[in-house]
């Protein structure tokens, strides 16, 4: 009977270790110096380098084929369209919370589109924040048959949170300088959290608003719930980049920009090839890119703005398309409206 | 006191003994194996009355009140279905795509289909004890496969196959990279390293003994944060390596150090007496490792081998930690789909999760099991 073949074994233990395996036979790749601006790194590798969330409803989801869409998504994609005319010329790295400053530090992402808080901490630790693309704040699931408006009407409530983030000492603080009480009582994720407040353990649930709509859909019955649209903290989310590079800086910020100006000036990803014919006003001119050359100020081509309306759309189309009244989440714009529709999103002039 | 006539003379028949007890038949095999004493029928009826609770429900939401189709998450709400609803097979069909292949652009997902099915005959003609020219099966799932899935997978442009970047790979196709690279890595180097620490140039040996030290003493976690998080910043700014490349050089290194104990376990309990016997015949010594001493000392740690492998294979799911789409990660991150949202989601996604390494492992524990009885062949005459 043949059944153990030293042959056999010695054979491939020889193979193995002459032949390169996947693992050593990739080449280090040599990226650009680092000395050189993060837009020329990009431009010769030929696509951005997004860190995402490994998967948050609304900002940053692959679907069923494995493509990532989101707000934070869009907003890669249409730093690779100002950049490359592609919305696609761009690689997703979902990194952990754990891993996603380092990623940055390291030079492994372009650019950290990760529903980041703006804090001062983190922006005088060797990063920046260019602009804010979406204004969260922590704030509360109630079920609507208590018939709660108000965050104060909570008081002397029981609470659910999830273990070890700052939810649970913004809920002390905020509670305590109102000279309110109520009773906290923590899980280790999520899913338990949830499970509580749908027990009727709680009488709320809190965390980041963006969130608690996507953990409203997980209930057996989301209707019967209610997200209180007043938030107890400030959560500024904002893509962040490497310190020292200005001109990088400025092209993620603008980006941004861009997509609020485009909405304020009414252009859309389906109205801008009508828009560009008939472009009344000098703000859309300026906008599209007709008249003067601002691209060129970040190191763009002049038509930057009118590719990422035209490739991803303008600000409101893609919080309609993601985090809209369109999707399951419904989350309203809320604070995330232009400022003058009552929100805190503005856009500086292009000029 | 009987008198000397009356003899041993049966004067009436013996009546007859009862039947012996059944030999035969379930009856009798419950009896013996079931309910032989006291306390074995109690455990038997407590795990009857288990399983008769828990079988009904798992069947239940597994399969009776499972959905099977829809578009999005609304299919699986119970007002919806109008219906107790169990799992949400329907998401895992929705999903399927990405939980096998992640993000590998979708033109180009033959070629993972043909690196699976490249896999299966490999893993068919090796493993498969009837197969022909067994050592060339071998061969070519430990030398020639890896190779070819690499060009496969990451593609080779000179020959018409567009590179594809690691960080799009995910899912199925990256739980199967990540096992595949260890088991077929860690082996090979486990035996060198074993013979290693037994050598007798001191050299060798302490090398051997500190690498399998080291490797021992750091946890795994630990290896992968390394590889993923430190490596780039202590690195020269031109020099990258594969986001993937390194956790898999770790896995294949940590898995070596535990494999190598597991083989010098083995050739622990050879006897000295083999290999001086081998020498005293004129074989070489490779020889008489080859012929001699590997055979049995493998044959003695398959059980410790398979363990080894079968805990590899689900501590892949550790590469997530750092950002590695594997088959868990995926599965967490389609689960974030607002659209796809309902109660019954999050316990779909790890009732599948477990099916799939359950019946992984379990197969690998079979065969394990076919093997060592195989081997046992010879000592049972």
């Amino acid at each position: 009977m043949r059944v153990v073949r030293p042959k056999a074994a010695l054979l491939l233990a020889l193979a193995l270790l002459g032949a390169p395996l996947p693992a050593r036979a990739e080449p280090a790749k040599a990226e650009p110096a680092r000395a050189e601006g993060t837009l020329a790194q990009v431009k010769a590798r030929g696509h951005l380098v997004c860190g995402v969330s490994p998967g948050v409803a609304g900002f940053s989801v692959p679907d069923g084929q494995g493509r990532w869409t989101g707000l934070d998504v869009d907003f890669c994609r249409a730093l690779a369209a100002a950049i490359f005319d592609d919305p696609e010329a761009v690689r997703f790295i979902p990194q952990s919370s754990a891993a996603r400053f380092t990623a940055l530090q390291s030079g492994e992402i372009d650019v950290l589109a990760r529903n980041t808080t703006w804090t001062l901490s983190r922006d005088t630790a060797a990063m920046n924040f260019p602009a804010i693309t979406f204004y969260d704040g922590q704030g509360f699931l109630v079920r609507k048959s208590l018939d709660i408006t108000q965050v104060r009407q909570l008081d002397r409530a029981t609470i659910c949170l999830q273990q070890g983030t700052t939810t649970e000492l913004n809920l002390a603080d905020w509670f305590r300088t109102r000279g309110l009480t109520q009773s906290v009582v923590t899980f280790a994720n999520s899913e338990q959290t949830l499970g509580a407040y749908e027990s009727g353990r709680c009488d709320a649930y809190s965390t980041d608003q963006s969130s608690l709509y996507g953990e409203r859909l997980k209930t057996a019955h989301p209707d019967e719930h209610v997200i209180l649209s007043e938030a107890i903290s400030k959560e500024p989310f904002a893509p962040g980049v490497r310190q020292g590079d200005d001109q990088w800086r400025d092209i993620v910020a603008w980006t941004h920009y861009a997509m609020l100006d485009a909405e304020e000036a009414g252009i859309r990803q389906d109205n801008i090839a009508q828009m560009r014919r008939e472009a009344l006003s000098p703000d859309v001119k300026r906008i599209l890119g007709l008249e003067g050359a601002y691209g060129a100020r970040l190191g763009l081509t002049a038509d930057w703005a009118a590719r990422i309306v035209r490739h991803v759309g303008n600000y409101g189309d893609s919080f309609a398309r993601n985090l809209g009244d369109a999707t399951p989440l419904k989350i309203p714009r809320g604070l995330n409206a232009l400022w003058n529709q009552g929100g805190l999103q503005y856009g500086p002039p292009i000029r | 006191m009987r008198s000397e006539t009356e003899g041993y003379v049966r004067k009436t028949l013996i009546p007859p003994a009862p039947p012996p007890r059944r030999l035969g038949g379930p009856l009798a095999w419950m009896r013996t194996n079931l309910f032989a004493t006291w306390t074995d029928g109690l455990v038997t009826v407590l795990i009857l009355a288990a399983l008769a609770w828990l079988v009904p429900l798992a069947l239940r939401f597994l399969v009776l009140d499972a959905v099977w189709t829809g578009t999005s998450g609304e299919a699986c709400r119970p007002e919806v279905a109008g219906r107790p609803v169990g799992a949400c097979w329907a998401f895992i069909g929705g999903k399927i795509n990405y939980l096998a292949y992640g993000s590998y652009p979708a033109a180009e997902r033959w070629r993972p289909n043909l690196f699976f099915a490249l896999l299966a005959f490999g893993a068919a003609w090796m493993l498969w004890l009837g197969a022909p020219k067994r050592a060339w099966g071998a061969a070519y799932l430990f030398g020639v496969f890896p190779l070819l899935a690499y060009a496969l997978l990451a593609g080779m442009p000179s020959v018409g196959l567009a590179s594809v970047a690691t960080g799009l790979w995910g899912g199925l196709l990256v739980t199967v990279v990540v096992s595949m690279v260890g088991i077929v890595a860690s082996l090979p180097l486990g035996i060198l390293l074993a013979l290693g620490r037994r050598s007798d140039w001191p050299v060798v040996r302490y090398a051997c003994i500190g690498f399998i030290e080291f490797w021992r003493g750091v946890p795994l976690i630990t290896v992968l944060f390394m590889a993923n998080v430190m490596l780039p910043l202590f690195l020269p700014g031109d020099v990258t390596v594969d986001r993937l490349v390194r956790p898999l050089v770790g896995i294949a290194l940590f898995a070596a150090a535990y494999m190598a104990e597991v083989v010098r376990g083995g050739l622990q309990a050879i006897p000295a007496g083999q290999m001086q016997a081998a020498l005293a015949l004129g074989l070489t010594r490779t020889q008489a490792l080859r012929a001699v001493v590997l055979p049995q000392a493998l044959k003695i740690v398959v059980p410790g081998i398979v363990n080894t492998l079968i805990g590899l294979f689900k501590d892949t799911t550790l590469v997530s930690i750092v950002g590695i789409a594997d088959f868990i990660r995926v599965l967490e991150a389609a689960r974030a789909d607002p659209r796809w949202s309902a109660p019954a989601v999050p316990a779909t996604a790890y009732a599948f999760a477990a099916l799939f390494y359950f019946a992984i492992c379990f197969s690998m524990a079979r065969y394990a099991g076919f093997i060592e009885r195989r081997l046992a062949a010879g000592e049972a005459r």
